[in-house]
C-alpha cells in the first residue's frame, strides 16, 4: 500500500466531487480539511458516537439536580430560616438558581467534551509541517485519501480530473 | 446607503474569494496599522475610563451616599443602568442563537461583534449591583461556600438570582464567543507575519486544524449551545425583571415584567448593534460583508420590538386600571401627572412613536436615519429603565414616605463614564481578534455563490 495522497482544491465542491470519485473506486478518504465546515464532509467524517450532547445534558441535569439539593439542604436542614411566613422549602423560586447554572456547567464541559474528541489543545501537529497548510484556515480545501493499490497513479490521476491543483504524497 | 441592486443579497460584491475575505477582516489587524480614527477614538475614551475608575473607587471608598439615593428612593441610576446593560448584552446572544437555530445565514457577518458586544455589556453590568450593594465588601456572601459564620445564601432573594443570571451568563457568552472566534484565530495564527503574532495566535487556536471530524463535532457543540443560549438569555432578563416584579410594590409586582423585560432588552440590544455595525463598518471598510439588507433586516426586528413595547405599555396603564387596586391606579397616574411626567413623555416618544419611522424602506436604508433612531431608542429604554424604578418607589403605598430622586454628580459619572469603558473594550479587542467571522463569512460566500471558481 503506498502511501495516502493529499489533494488540494479551491473550492469544496471539487473537493467533495474527488471524494466522491475516490470512494467510488475503493479507495478511503481519511480526513479533509477546510476553512469552514462544509455539509457533505462533516457528514461523511461525523465520528460514529458524537458525546458532545450526551455529555452535556447529563452533567447539565447533574448540576441542577445538586445545586436543587444545595438550596433544599441548606434552607430546610442547616439553616431553616422563616422569611414572612414562606414555606422553607420553597420550591418555585428555587428553581431559577438550578437552570442557571445548570446551562453553565452544561457549557463547560461541553466545550471540554469538544476539546476531548478533538484531541484539542495541543501546540503542534504534523500536518503543519507541510507546505501551503497554512492556507486550509483561508481559502484552500484539503482531502485526505488512502489508495486501495500499491501504486496509487490512479488515485492521483482521478484527483487530478476532478480538479486537484496539487498532488502531494503523505509519508509519516 | 447605496440603495441601487447588489449582486448578492448578503454580500456587496459580484465575486468575494475566500482569500479576499480573510485580508479583508485579518489585513486591517495584522498588516495595517489602527489609522487616525482609531487613536483619535482610543485617546478620546480614555479619560472616560479613568472616570469609571474612579467613580467606582469613590463608592467603594466613600459608601452608596454619593449616589442620589434616599431613604425612600433606595434604587437609582445603578439598577437602571444594570438593567439598560444587561439588555444591550442580551440582544448580542439573541442574534448568535436565535439566527443560528433559525437558519438566518446573514448572521454571519454581524454575530462576532455582537457576541463581543454581549460580552463587554455583561462585564458592565455585573459592577452596578456590586456597587450599589451599600457593603460591597461582603459581595462575596452571595456564593454559597462552608464558613465559620455557619451562613448560607438566602435563596429566596432576588440579588442571589441576579448573582447566578449574571455569573452564568457572563462566563457562557465568553465560552459561545470563543468557540466562534477559534477557526478564526487558526486563520489569524496562519497569516501572522509577526513572530509575536504567531505564538498569540497560536497558543490562542489550540492548534485548531479544520479537519473535517473537527468541524462536525464543532458544529454540534455549536449549535446546542445556540440551543440553550435563547432560554438563558430569557431566563436571565426574566430574572432581571422579577427584581422588580417579586416585591410587593405598585408598578413592579406584574406578571407581565419578565417577558416584557425580555423583549425590552432585545429592542435596546439590536439598537445599539445597529450603531456599532454602522461604526464598524466604517471604520473596517467592511461595507462588502455587511450590506444594506442586515441594516434592513435589524430595523424590521426593531420595528416589531416597539410595537411589543407599546404593547405592554398600554397593557401596563390597562391592568392598573382594571385591576382597580387605589395604589396601582396612583402610579400609573403619577406617571402621567406626576414630577417625572416629562421624562416619561420622553420614553413614549423615543420608544413608540420614533420608529414608527422604520416601516419606511428608505429610512431603514438610510443609515444616517437609522444611527439616529437606534441611539434613540437606547435613551428611551434607560429612560424607562430609571422611570420604572423613580415612579414605583417616589409613589409607593405609604404616602408619608413619597419623595423624588435627585441626580447627583456621580450619577452621572456612573451613568456616562461606562460607555467609555465599553467602547474602550471593543477598540482594544478590534485590534487584537477578527471583528467579523471569518469562516462564517467564507461559509455565506459559497452558500451565496460570490466565492464561486475559487481564487488565484
Amino acid at each position: 500500500m503506498s502511501a495516502p495522497l493529499l489533494a488540494e482544491f479551491d473550492n469544496p465542491d471539487a473537493l467533495v466531487r474527488a471524494m466522491r470519485l475516490a470512494a467510488a473506486d475503493g479507495h478511503r478518504a481519511l480526513d479533509a480539511f477546510t476553512p469552514f465546515p462544509v455539509p457533505d464532509l462533516t457528514n461523511a467524517f461525523a465520528p460514529p458516537r458524537n458525546l458532545v450532547r450526551p455529555v452535556m445534558a447529563l452533567t447539565g441535569f447533574g448540576a441542577a439536580a445538586a445545586m436543587y439539593a444545595l438550596q433544599w439542604y441548606s434552607s430546610v436542614i442547616d439553616y431553616p430560616l422563616n422569611t414572612g411566613g414562606r414555606p422553607l422549602h420553597s420550591w418555585p423560586v428555587f428553581l431559577l438558581v438550578p437552570f442557571e447554572f445548570g446551562v453553565l456547567i452544561a457549557a463547560i464541559t461541553g466545550l471540554i467534551a469538544l476539546f476531548w474528541t478533538c484531541g484539542l489543545p495541543r501546540l503542534h501537529h504534523p500536518l503543519f509541517a507541510i507546505p501551503q497548510f497554512e492556507r486550509v484556515s483561508q481559502d484552500r480545501f484539503l482531502l485526505l485519501v488512502a489508495s486501495k493499490d500499491t501504486d496509487a497513479t490512479a488515485l492521483r490521476e482521478s484527483l487530478e480530473r476532478a480538479g486537484a491543483l496539487l498532488v502531494a504524497e503523505m509519508h509519516p | 446607503m447605496s440603495g441601487h441592486a447588489q449582486p448578492h443579497r448578503w454580500i456587496a460584491r459580484e465575486r468575494l474569494g475566500y482569500g479576499e475575505i480573510c485580508a479583508a477582516v485579518a489585513d486591517p489587524i495584522q498588516r495595517r496599522g489602527p489609522g487616525r480614527a482609531w487613536v483619535i477614538a482610543f485617546l478620546g475614551v480614555l479619560p472616560l475610563v479613568l472616570a469609571t475608575v474612579i467613580a467606582i473607587g469613590a463608592v467603594l471608598t466613600v459608601g452608596i451616599g454619593l449616589s442620589g439615593v434616599n431613604t425612600t428612593v433606595v434604587w437609582g441610576f445603578s439598577i437602571a443602568n444594570y438593567v439598560w446593560w444587561i439588555g444591550i448584552g442580551n440582544a448580542g446572544t439573541l442574534i448568535s442563537s436565535m439566527l443560528l437555530l433559525t437558519r438566518q445565514h446573514w448572521r454571519a457577518s454581524i454575530n462576532r461583534f455582537a457576541e463581543a458586544m454581549t460580552l463587554f455589556a455583561a462585564a458592565i453590568a455585573g459592577i452596578f449591583p456590586i456597587i450599589h450593594l451599600g457593603r460591597p465588601l461582603y459581595s462575596y456572601w452571595l456564593a454559597p461556600y462552608p464558613n465559620t459564620m455557619d451562613l448560607w445564601p438566602q435563596w429566596r432573594s432576588a440579588l442571589v438570582w441576579d448573582f447566578w443570571a449574571i455569573l452564568s451568563y457572563l462566563l457562557f457568552s465568553l465560552i459561545f464567543w470563543f468557540t466562534g472566534l477559534l477557526p478564526d484565530l487558526a486563520t489569524m495564527r496562519d497569516r501572522a507575519q509577526s513572530r509575536f503574532g504567531r505564538r498569540l495566535y497560536g497558543a490562542l487556536a489550540l492548534g485548531w486544524r479544520g479537519s473535517a471530524r473537527h468541524w462536525a463535532v464543532y458544529e454540534t457543540f455549536h449549535k446546542t449551545m445556540a440551543a440553550l443560549a435563547v432560554p438563558l438569555v430569557c431566563s436571565v432578563h426574566s430574572i432581571v425583571g422579577l427584581d422588580f416584579a417579586a416585591s410587593l410594590m405598585p408598578g413592579w409586582q406584574e406578571s407581565i415584567f419578565p417577558p416584557y423585560f425580555v423583549v425590552g432588552a432585545m429592542y435596546s440590544g439590536f439598537a445599539m448593534v445597529v450603531v456599532l455595525a454602522i461604526i464598524i463598518r466604517w471604520g473596517l471598510n467592511l461595507q462588502a460583508v455587511i450590506t444594506p439588507a442586515h441594516f434592513d433586516a435589524m430595523a424590521k426586528v426593531m420595528l416589531f420590538a416597539s410595537i411589543v413595547m407599546t404593547f405592554s405599555y398600554a397593557t401596563e396603564w390597562f391592568m392598573g386600571w382594571y385591576g382597580g387596586d387605589h395604589a396601582d391606579r396612583a402610579v400609573i397616574a403619577y406617571f402621567f401627572t406626576g414630577d417625572y411626567r416629562w421624562l416619561y413623555y420622553c420614553l413614549l416618544f423615543c420608544n413608540c412613536l420614533v420608529p414608527q419611522a422604520l416601516w419606511f424602506a428608505r429610512v431603514r436604508l438610510n443609515l444616517w436615519a437609522l444611527a439616529i433612531i437606534s441611539i434613540v431608542i437606547n435613551l428611551g429604554m434607560w429612560l424607562e429603565r430609571i422611570l420604572i424604578v423613580w415612579n414605583t418607589l417616589s409613589h409607593g403605598h405609604a404616602v408619608s414616605l413619597w419623595r423624588t430622586y435627585h441626580v447627583s454628580f456621580y450619577d452621572v459619572v456612573i451613568l456616562i463614564a461606562p460607555l467609555g469603558l465599553f467602547a474602550f473594550g471593543f477598540l482594544v479587542l478590534a485590534r487584537i481578534f477578527p471583528i467579523v467571522s471569518i469562516h462564517e463569512v467564507s461559509q455565506l460566500a459559497h452558500d451565496e455563490g460570490a466565492a464561486r471558481g475559487g481564487t488565484a
